[in-house]
């Protein structure tokens, strides 16, 4: 069942048109991403579409892209946290979060990104009970929310106040 | 300014915000296969045979391996010898999800495909998933070596039936502690290469050198030639510090093969496989005065191992019974527990371990005195604190003498924050008012015990022994490497220890580097559970630290023609005092350490390191007063969260925004627990019915509230840095806030008790029978 050595498609990952080479047909997003494109930003948690760890963005929607099909994203943007940040520094959701200390573990993390990057860029001013909704889809075990929220509001004020300030300094 | 106490953001963020971390399933070495398990589709059963000959048809299939293949190998360390664990299941499978044959393929979908293809015929035996079952009069031993499912009985020489009776009055409880997931978010994963030269495994663990020892002693190879690395690690929570079979067979694969072999488990896997906690049940009896003291305490625990005896879950009703007494001065305890095997997930430490489940029953019954006597229950609480002044404080057990601590002053903060005659006066207004949700107050005045820990109390815990390593080395150029035996999952500890070892040498926070979870890196160490990153790592780190400054001192001393005590260490550079320009950088110094001409003689070139095995002598005791405010939905059942205060005392804090998110996500586990997760079986198939993220409801961000975060201060005296160990608190204090809160709520319909998970289902049924549901 695996086709080898032929390349099958390509798909469109962060503004680049990549090939997706050896692959089987029934491969999953999730996978092709982390496996064959070398973006293992995403996380295999529940492979269920239960927890959230996966998210990216397919032409403006979040979704779990270990439920995605990798040969049916031909054709669409497809968006990664390795995609967010301009020029490898860490976007504005990326900074609000280490900012507000909502990482831990850090598993969970790109998921929440990418998730929050979708929230705000469709509704820059969510309400509490909108910015919970739209994260409730993802799981984190370690910070227990409060951090995570707290980290979209600041970055959702900062944006409507317009500084949209991504990170000047980036990775250490 | 010393960063000690400061907000320092993490350093360690960058790299996991951008998915750039590193985790188990992150490398993928060329020519790496992938490993899967068949597992025990029976809880109970013996193998009649298992056909591999369709998986091994598949293309891409490298190898089919069953007990058969691993005779040569001894079972898995750590349990009893008569509950035998092999690595593969040997003729009878003990619980649903059990590993039974494992398939090697070429990537992860054929050896799925593989695993479905392997046929195993079995023949059932009686399935016992609870206590009641495993100990009936028909139940049937899963050890028949050991004879019985009771596996040990520690009994109280005195079950104190005199005191209680002498009593004024005489409260008592059947408390379940329901069995919860961990459900770290990253499942397990082990990836194994095994060279000529050595084996290198990285395994998302929180104690590495604990399995490089017992993986080089299972598979019989010098520990220099077995390296364990425990990379970015996605949450454990306990469950990560168990020998899991796929650990061990991994290794071997990859030998057999010629390899590199990854593994990493489903979330379904994970459900089934990955060690669970709590479990236990309680029957506890106090006997107390008019006035609301409480005088005696029996305190009665069963444990439910699961199949097998995992080493910390043997020791989990240990911690339980050393904690029985709280934050009270009771002057007679008595405590006696059993633990039993039964047909399900093996149970092993779970944040808290032992201690949540103490803290929940002494609270809990602490509430019932004040009901049964009249009294508030914050004043119950008052009356039997042990006071301030009777540090350091003997208790029940030789082995705990609690450190330190201030209960009245936790509680009064705890009061002053939630507003408490604010709450109990709109709740006393609402009881007649059946238009609003019903209102209730729950508190939680909980100590426990982390850190650690200290000599021989803790030799029934096999892995766990006292120290934790430090060691500290200056680069040529001033810069620093600070390795450390604890191995983090999320803690935060790069930035925790450079900020300690920034205090301490004066070299600035950005140019300490920490490494941590690599056997090849660190000589030794223990590793990351039981609230003791802070208390023994952080504490090895300072002293470390300081005995290289001592060093440093010297050189700079001798470069500067000056006295070490005319020295202080500002901004990477030693100046004299007083004599502003005189000075040289921590980099000269560095760099003159390796010149044996630069440095006074009686050092020797390169003496700017210093490693360390910090061992502190008696455990920490982090304590905390919580109160929960809840509304419960009349006709639903449904309890809402309005005020969750929390208010802790873990001594030195290192960093708030460290040790605030600790608490947090503590919290967090401890309201899930409390309010929504339970793993549950099929009792009469042992067949797991929580066993995905649908069925086992881990909260959501829509599903928790907003913390109020206070805190009071007492130090350690166990340790230089006076920490006490935040992590374990939150699970260990959240859960009986809450449920105090749901029955104060529901007092008014005679409900005494509620066993967790408080599910609307359960209060609406309360609500309907008045608790005898």
């Amino acid at each position: 069942m695996t086709a080898i050595g032929s390349e099958i498609y390509s798909l469109n990952v962060n503004g680049r048109e990549l090939p997706v080479r050896d692959s089987w047909i029934g491969e999953s997003l999730l996978f092709v991403l982390r496996e064959r494109l070398g973006l293992p930003g995403a996380k295999g948690a529940c492979e269920q579409g239960e927890c959230g760890s996966c998210t990216v963005i397919i032409d403006d929607k979040a979704v779990c892209s270990c439920l995605v099909l990798a040969a049916s994203a031909q054709g669409a943007a497809i968006r990664t946290v390795e995609g967010l940040g301009p020029d490898g520094r860490l976007s504005d959701v990326q900074q609000s979060f280490l900012d507000a200390g909502g990482v831990q573990c850090g598993f969970c993390t790109p998921g929440f990104i990418v998730a929050v990057h979708h929230l705000l860029d469709g509704n820059p001013d969510p309400s509490d009970l909108e910015i919970k909704e739209a994260l409730s889809g993802n799981i984190c075990r370690c910070t227990g929310y409060g951090r995570i929220l707290d980290a979209v509001k600041q970055v959702a004020v900062s944006r409507r106040s317009g500084s949209r300030g991504d990170s000047k300094e980036g990775a250490r | 300014m010393s960063l000690v106490g400061a907000k320092v953001l993490r350093k360690e963020d960058p790299r996991l915000l951008s998915g750039t971390g590193t985790y188990v399933d992150d490398l993928s070495p060329a020519q790496c296969a992938f490993a899967s398990f068949v597992t025990s589709a029976e809880a109970h059963a013996t193998i009649d045979a298992i056909d591999v000959r369709a998986a091994l048809a598949i293309p891409g299939v490298l190898a089919v391996y069953t007990a058969a293949d691993f005779t040569d190998y001894p079972d898995l360390p750590g349990g009893l010898p008569t509950l035998e664990r092999p690595a593969l299941a040997r003729n009878t499978v003990r619980f649903v999800g059990e590993p039974v044959a494992v398939v090697v393929a070429e990537d992860r979908y054929i050896a799925a495909d593989a695993v479905a293809a392997v046929t195993v015929s079995y023949s059932p035996l009686k399935v016992m998933t609870t206590i009641e079952d495993a100990t009936a009069g028909d139940s049937v031993p899963l050890f028949p070596r050991h004879g019985s499912n009771v596996i040990t009985i520690v009994p109280t020489m005195d079950d104190l039936e005199k005191e209680l009776a002498k009593c004024h009055g005489r409260a008592s409880l059947h408390i379940v502690n329901q069995r919860c997931a961990a459900v770290p978010i990253e499942p397990m994963a082990v990836l194994a290469d095994w060279k000529p030269d050595g084996l290198t495994v990285w395994a998302t663990f929180q104690a590495p050198h604990h399995l490089r020892n017992y993986l080089a002693t299972w598979l019989d190879i010098p520990q220099m030639n077995c390296r364990v690395v425990a990379p970015d690690v996605g949450g454990g929570f306990g469950s990560k510090i168990v020998w899991y079979p796929e650990l061990f067979i991994a290794p071997v694969i990859s030998k057999l093969l010629r390899r590199p072999v990854k593994f990493a488990q489903t979330r379904t896997e994970a459900m089934m496989q990955m060690a669970h906690g709590r479990d236990q049940v309680h029957d506890i009896e106090v006997g107390y005065e008019k006035d609301g003291t409480i005088k005696a305490l029996r305190l009665i625990v069963s444990q439910n191992l699961g199949a097998y005896g995992d080493p910390t879950g043997l020791g989990l009703a240990v911690l339980t019974t050393w904690m029985a007494a709280g934050a009270y001065r009771i002057p007679k305890v008595s405590t006696s527990f059993r633990t039993v095997v039964t047909n399900t997930t093996p149970v092993a430490a779970y944040r808290g371990a032992g201690r949540p489940e103490a803290a929940y029953s002494i609270e809990r019954i602490v509430d019932q005195v004040a009901r049964q006597t009249g009294l508030d229950p914050a004043v119950v609480r008052q009356r039997n604190f042990i006071p301030p002044s009777a540090f350091p404080y003997e208790t029940h057990n030789e082995a705990v003498v609690y450190d330190s601590a201030d209960f009245p002053a936790a509680l009064a903060e705890c009061l002053r924050i939630v507003d408490y005659d604010a709450v109990r006066a709109e709740q006393k207004a609402r009881r007649n008012d059946p238009s609003k949700p019903l209102l209730g107050i729950g508190l939680s005045c909980w100590l426990e015990i982390a850190g650690f820990g200290p000599n021989g109390s803790l030799e029934g815990f096999g892995h766990l022994a006292s120290w934790e390593s430090a060691q500290v080395r200056i680069q040529p150029d001033g810069s620093a490497i600070v390795y450390s035996g604890s191995s983090p999952h999320g803690q935060g500890h790069e930035t925790m220890l450079s900020q300690i070892a920034s205090d301490e040498l004066g070299i600035s926070f950005d140019r300490i580097k920490v490494i941590t979870g690599d056997t090849a890196a660190v000589l030794q160490g223990i590793g990351t559970m039981g609230s003791r990153g802070a208390p023994t790592a952080g504490s090895a780190v300072k002293v470390a630290s300081s005995r290289v400054l001592t060093r440093a001192k010297r050189i700079a001393a001798h470069l500067l023609e000056a006295a070490e005590e005319d020295l202080e260490v500002v901004d990477d550079a030693f100046n004299v005092k007083g004599s502003p320009g005189k000075k040289v950088s921590w980099g000269d110094v560095a760099w003159a350490s390796f010149q044996p001409l630069r440095i006074p003689p009686e050092l020797q070139a390169g003496s700017l390191e210093e490693r360390l095995f910090q061992e502190s002598p008696n455990f920490s005791y982090p304590s905390g007063a919580y109160a929960c405010v809840v509304e419960i939905d009349r006709e639903t059942g449904d309890v809402t969260i309005r005020d969750m205060v929390l208010v802790d005392d873990c001594g030195t804090v290192i960093n708030p925004l460290l040790a605030e998110g600790q608490v947090h996500g503590g919290v967090a586990q401890g309201i899930a627990q409390a309010l929504y997760e339970g793993v549950s079986y099929d009792s009469s198939t042992g067949q797991p019915v929580t066993a995905n993220l649908l069925d086992y409801l881990v909260p959501s961000a829509a599903d928790l509230p907003d913390y109020k975060v206070g805190r009071t201060t007492t130090l350690c005296p166990n340790n230089p840095l006076g920490a006490k160990g935040i992590g374990e608190s939150g699970s260990v204090g959240a859960p009986p806030a809450v449920i105090n809160a749901i029955v104060d709520a529901l007092s008014e319909f005679g409900v005494d008790h509620i066993d967790m998970p408080a599910t609307p289902e359960k209060i609406w049924k309360a609500m309907k029978s008045g608790g005898n549901s």
